[in-house]
């Protein structure tokens, strides 16, 4: 079941447009991953679906709701994490949450979300005293504070380090796990990746591709790379008779194997036919990025 | 509102020091300048009383008023802008609106002690009067506290920063309070001058309260200059203000 549906938006500003023609689809549950370079639209087009700015064209439904028409309605389906949005920075984190949760009719216990995002032992701490992650975690727990069926999250790990970062990704699938269908905006190729069930690639206010991640690298090519040294003489022929393999390559001791779908596996089992052990086996695979590069002609980042 | 009314006073406590000088300020100077001997003689260009009968203690509430309104709103709703916290609280089922008129009731209400103080220490200090026409008085207050609030809303709206919003709060401030007799009393301005001080609302602000102290009703024109200031102020501030 669809949840978002997004049909030619469409979204001017005074001296430029933001989005020329976007539309994608958001089904129950999933992560949902909004993928560009920086000033593709993604922003603008996930506040059109946030009910904070008015399209000038195409049509937009958040759970039945046109998030324009119906704000308030919208507001309590949908809770929303955005850019450049933040908090007085002596407000205290449960301060920030009792408020937040008076905002809504049915809130959720925040005592409780703010243990699952790991805040608890900074509950009496004030907002501008917060590192990046834990501010982006607190804003996590108040875009979920009114128990939303979605969350829009912007641009949620830009600025923070690996290590919070990889926290945060583990949060958002836990959230997911809990039922909230998620809407993720990011620049990140490898956080899209990781998280995301289906991807919009969008590029100067247009969407290029919507699909997995693994569809999307496989639209352009998909082709993997296996090199290893093996133990003993292996003919090209042997691998080439393999449906996978499309190239047979070598350099020094090294043989390059090129090819699709289960490449590793195949050649790995034709080699151990030949009682063969592949050496320094290593993959290279094709990522989000070389997809955006050739959906698009430029790179992701 | 209650919620977010509580929760942005104890913001402020926390930010003490900009309240600290709504207060400080009109209070200090009243105490300073009603030291000054000749302030506390019979004055021919007042009809005989003396400065600090109610010209001073008007005009010190006229200031913190100005304060509150110019500096101190500003400087919060251009940071909130700055932050995102409008933006943030406007994905939520209530309008940022309520932040607003949060702010707006706890800089009138920090003005309203002033005042208090401003006029008990008055009296207890320099001998001040206290306003006789004591209904007359809050209405002039509170009408005067509305222009005076919109005005601030208007610099909320053009301050390109949170770091400017108070600077350019003192360029309003002190023009207005020239023309409100701080320094050069209205009785003893050029009529030229006098003129725009009719119409510049803060000069009707104080002449106004004066009548109160005196027990009279504050008279129609210089609460019609003041409505229209309101009216003016609160049109363009709805016109300009930006949620982020």
């Amino acid at each position: 079941m669809n949840v978002i549906e997004v049909e030619n938006l469409h979204k001017r500003y005074p001296n430029h447009v933001a989005v020329h023609d976007v539309s994608f689809e958001v089904s129950e549950g999933e992560i949902f991953g909004i993928l560009g370079p920086n000033g593709a639209g993604k922003t603008t087009t996930v506040e059109c679906v946030s009910g904070l700015r008015v399209p000038d064209g195409g049509a937009i439904r958040v759970a039945g709701i046109d998030p324009h028409r119906e704000r308030d309605h919208l507001r309590r389906v949908l809770g929303a994490q955005l850019q450049s949005s933040a908090l007085p920075e002596k407000i205290k984190v449960w301060e920030a949450l009792d408020l937040y949760a008076s905002f809504y009719p049915d809130p959720a216990d925040w005592r409780e979300l703010l243990e699952r995002v790991g805040l608890g032992a900074k509950k009496d701490a004030m907002f501008g005293k917060l590192s990046g992650g834990q501010r982006q975690r607190l804003s996590v727990a108040l875009a979920l504070v009114g128990k939303p069926r979605i969350a829009v999250l912007d641009e949620l790990t830009t600025g923070l380090d690996p290590q919070a970062r990889r926290d945060t990704w583990e949060l958002v699938e836990q959230v997911r796990d809990s039922g909230v269908t998620i809407v993720l905006v990011t620049h990140f190729m490898e956080e899209a990746e990781r998280l995301c069930d289906r991807i919009a690639l969008i590029d100067a206010g247009r969407v290029v591709a919507v699909d997995s991640p693994a569809g999307l690298i496989e639209r352009v090519g998909g082709e993997q790379r296996l090199r290893f040294r093996p133990s003993a003489p292996v003919s090209d022929a042997v691998l080439l008779a393999l449906p996978e393999v499309t190239d047979v390559s070598r350099s020094g001791q090294q043989m390059v194997v090129t090819g699709k779908g289960n490449l590793a596996h195949a050649v790995t089992m034709a080699l151990a036919d030949q009682q063969v052990i592949p050496g320094d086996l290593r993959i290279e695979q094709a990522t989000l990025d070389d997809a955006f590069l050739a959906l698009t002609g430029r790179k992701l980042a | 509102m209650k919620k977010i009314l509580l929760m942005e006073t104890k913001l402020h406590l926390r930010d003490w020091p900009i309240l600290a000088f709504g207060l400080v300020l009109p209070i200090g100077l009243l105490l300073g300048l009603g030291q000054i001997p000749d302030l506390g003689k019979p004055d021919p260009n007042l009809g005989g009383a003396r400065f600090v009968d109610a010209q001073l203690p008007a005009q010190m509430i006229l200031l913190a008023l100005m304060t509150m309104s110019f500096t101190a709103l500003p400087g919060v709703l251009t940071a909130y802008r700055e932050q995102g916290v409008l933006r943030r609280m406007s994905t939520t089922p209530v309008h940022p609106g309520r932040l607003l008129g949060a702010q707006l009731v706890i800089n009138l209400a920090v003005a309203a002690i002033a005042a208090v103080l401003v006029i008990v220490l008055g009296a207890l200090v320099l001998g001040s009067h206290v306003p006789a026409n004591l209904i007359g008085f809050v209405l002039v207050f509170l009408l005067g506290a509305a222009a005076m609030l919109a005005l601030g809303l208007v610099i909320a709206s053009v301050a390109p920063s949170s770091k400017a919003a108070p600077g350019i709060g003192s360029v309003v401030m002190f023009p207005l309070l020239f023309l409100a007799g701080m320094w050069l009393p209205r009785e003893i301005m050029p009529d030229a001058l006098r003129t725009i001080s009719d119409y510049s609302v803060v000069g009707p602000f104080v002449n106004a309260m004066r009548d109160t102290w005196a027990g009279d009703w504050p008279q129609l024109p210089h609460l019609a200059v003041m409505l229209v200031g309101l009216a003016l102020f609160g049109g363009l501030a709805v016109k300009l203000f930006k949620w982020e």
